[in-house]
């Protein structure tokens, strides 16, 4: 059993992580769903088996580790209100653009492009001209 | 004390409660906000005291006695780490409302900016991995609202990336958790010290470093601090300023708290958070210097200055941890100013952006002081509190010999005065600019170039860290005596578990 479910998280790690690297946000999302189910099986798993753990219920020493589920549940709990916020980011992102694709982050572009996105500096006049076109011509090699 | 304990973390949920019930004032909702983290500060420093007097104060909820229930434990480390928080929200709460529109004018900030000082707190002050865990979603997951709060596209897009990554983390972290768990039957980290050195030693390196991953995403440190520059910028500047204080400093104290308390001194991965260190610091530093907008060259400084604090850790000797603590206190004081104060030159000048900046030593001239003080601090320059933090750390890593990351921590050092020095040439000496479409320039009412309650927490800020250069001697003693007490976690266990 043990073996079982340790498939299964594994298996929903392997899906999750697949799906968190694609670029569509819905995608993403559910891989997140996924890789937090993984992690619960997990938790759940890492106690040991055996009745309902109420007194009375059975022999005392055959119940289930009552502490894992209720940890796995917190986490639940709290992985079901965040997946709400995110549907809810996704959903703006999608008003804003009409695109389910996650953006790129243009001023990291435009830094990769241009080294320093401050060309202006140039008319300044001042110590650092020098070294900001360094670092400009230095990007400008690395860059695309 | 004992009862008081639990207090820094129920009272700012209280507050929120309270707060979106009488949502219908604005005056009113500030006011409970002031009055609630007022209570708190007040309540740090006494435990502050308490604590530094006689030793850890350790409360189990609802009268659960460790391991059983919900522990809270404040030892020096985590005592004082409240104090400089509860300071810092204060500060900063007193900024974003005198900043215009900095709470987007949305009746849920006051609430959520109190539910992420309750996790804030509670953060530190948990004495189990699981409590931890919750602690830190509460606070991430406020941090969420108030990065995206407004909703627009830049916020969503940088927003959408942070989510993800903090949730991927959590999720890192409930696997954690498991693994734990079913290794040694607890999540208490008193009875993990006693339990984790019994673990064969390929299991407690595989939990070591997954538990270094977990914090390493949230401290930002290399190679997973790439969300940080990113997210940071596109929030309000007292959000910024608040995140950038707080959040990744949650995520140093958890490395310093797990691999201190958890791990036996003979396992302690020194070398391997050396590495770390100086490659946090390096690309940190490198990236802010690329950067051509003051809010991101201030995020990449972040990511570099968190290196110094892993430096201290990893030397693993009193001195080493002593001015990682004091590094902590210092940057969270100096950063948070700094992002306030670069929050003064947007609101100022209208934009963020180096390029239509200009001029502003003789526009804005105490502004002018309110950036530089800050700036210099966190390069370290005598006599503010950089300075002091800085020669401690050298001193102790010149005392283990770590000569490698030591000249890379100097040499980064003068990288940070350089990107700062970007900064300080182009929008306080450059010529002026022509002033950008729809900032209005002379606003009535604004003496210093800015709302008083926007100027006031900033030069607070700068006056804390001149304060905390000036006061490094019972400084520098009380981190002595918390890095003393995390390297022979002893007293801390049987207080817990006594």
């Amino acid at each position: 059993m043990t073996v079982l479910l340790a498939a299964t998280a594994a298996t929903l790690f392997g899906l999750g992580t697949y799906l968190v690297l694609q670029r569509k946000l819905s995608r993403i999302i559910i891989g997140i769903a996924l890789l937090g189910h993984g992690a619960n099986i997990l938790m759940v798993t890492s106690g040991h088996r055996g009745n309902a753990p109420i007194i009375g219920n059975g022999p005392d020493g055959d119940v289930a580790d009552p502490l894992p589920q209720a940890l796995a549940l917190t986490a639940i709990v709290i992985s079901f209100g965040v997946s709400a916020l995110l549907l809810a980011l996704a959903y703006r992102s999608w008003l804003l653009t009409s695109d389910d694709e996650v953006q790129d982050d243009l001023e990291d572009r435009d830094v990769a492009r241009r080294g320093a996105p401050d060309v202006d500096l140039e008319d300044m006049g001042t110590d650092a001209e020098a070294d900001v076109d360094d670092v400009a011509a230095d990007a400008a090699e690395v860059g695309p | 004390m004992k009862v008081l304990l639990p207090l820094p973390v129920l009272l700012p949920i209280a507050g929120a409660a309270l707060s979106i019930l009488l949502g219908g004032s604005r005056r009113v909702q500030r006011a409970i906000a002031l009055t609630t983290l007022t209570a708190v500060t007040g309540l740090a420093v006494a435990l502050l005291v308490v604590v530094d007097r006689d030793g850890p104060v350790v409360t189990g909820a609802g009268g659960w006695r460790a391991p059983l229930g919900i522990t809270l434990v404040a030892d020096r480390l985590s005592a004082l780490m409240l104090v400089v928080a509860a300071v810092m929200l204060l500060a900063v709460l007193v900024y974003a409302i005198g900043q215009p529109g900095a709470e987007r004018n949305h009746v849920g900030f006051q609430s959520v900016y109190l539910i992420l000082a309750a996790g804030v707190a509670a953060a530190f002050l948990t004495g189990d991995l699981f409590t931890l865990f919750v602690a830190i979603e509460m606070m991430l997951t406020a941090s969420y609202v108030l990065l995206t709060l407004g909703g627009r596209l830049a916020q969503v897009r940088s927003g959408m990336t942070y989510v993800v990554i903090s949730l991927l983390a959590s999720v890192l972290f409930v696997a954690l958790l498991a693994f734990v768990y079913a290794s040694t039957g607890t999540v208490n980290m008193a009875q993990l010290s006693e339990r984790i050195g019994d673990l064969p030693d390929g299991l407690r390196s595989a939990l070591a470093v997954l538990m270094l991953v977990v914090f390493g995403i949230k401290a930002a440190i290399f190679p997973l601090f790439f969300w940080l520059p990113d997210s940071y910028p596109t929030a309000p500047s007292p959000v910024t300023a608040i995140f950038a204080g707080l959040l990744t400093k949650v995520g140093v104290y958890a490395i310093i708290r797990t691999q201190t308390l958890l791990f036996p001194a003979s396992t302690r991965p020194g070398t391997l958070l050396l590495v770390l260190a100086a490659a946090t610091m390096l690309v940190g530093v490198l990236g802010a210097i690329a950067q051509g907008d003051v809010k991101r060259i201030f995020s990449f400084q972040i990511v570099s200055h968190i290196g110094y604090m892993i430096m201290g850790l990893g030397l693993f000797t009193v001195a080493g941890l002593a001015a990682a603590v004091l590094y902590t206190v210092h940057h969270i004081v100096a950063k948070t100013g700094l992002f306030l104060s670069g929050g003064l030159i947007e609101h100022a000048g209208g934009s963020s952006r180096l390029s239509r900046l200009g001029g502003m030593v003789r526009t804005a001239p105490v502004l002018a002081v309110l950036f530089l003080v800050p700036a210099l601090s966190l390069v370290g320059l005598p006599p503010l509190s950089g300075f002091i933090a800085k020669f401690a750390l050298v001193d102790a890593a010149a005392a283990r010999s770590s000569y490698a990351v030591l000249g890379v921590s100097l040499a980064v050092t003068l990288l940070t005065l350089y990107s700062l020095m970007k900064v300080w040439v182009s929008v306080f000496w450059a010529a002026p600019r022509d002033p950008v479409p729809g900032s209005d320039q002379a606003r009535p009412g604004e003496r210093f170039g800015a709302p008083l309650l926007m100027v006031l927490p900033t030069a607070a800020l700068a006056a804390l860290t001149l304060g905390l250069g000036l006061a490094a001697g019972p400084l520098y003693d009380l981190s002595l005596r918390a890095a003393a007490d995390l390297l022979d976690p002893q007293a801390y266990v049987t207080e817990v578990l006594g």
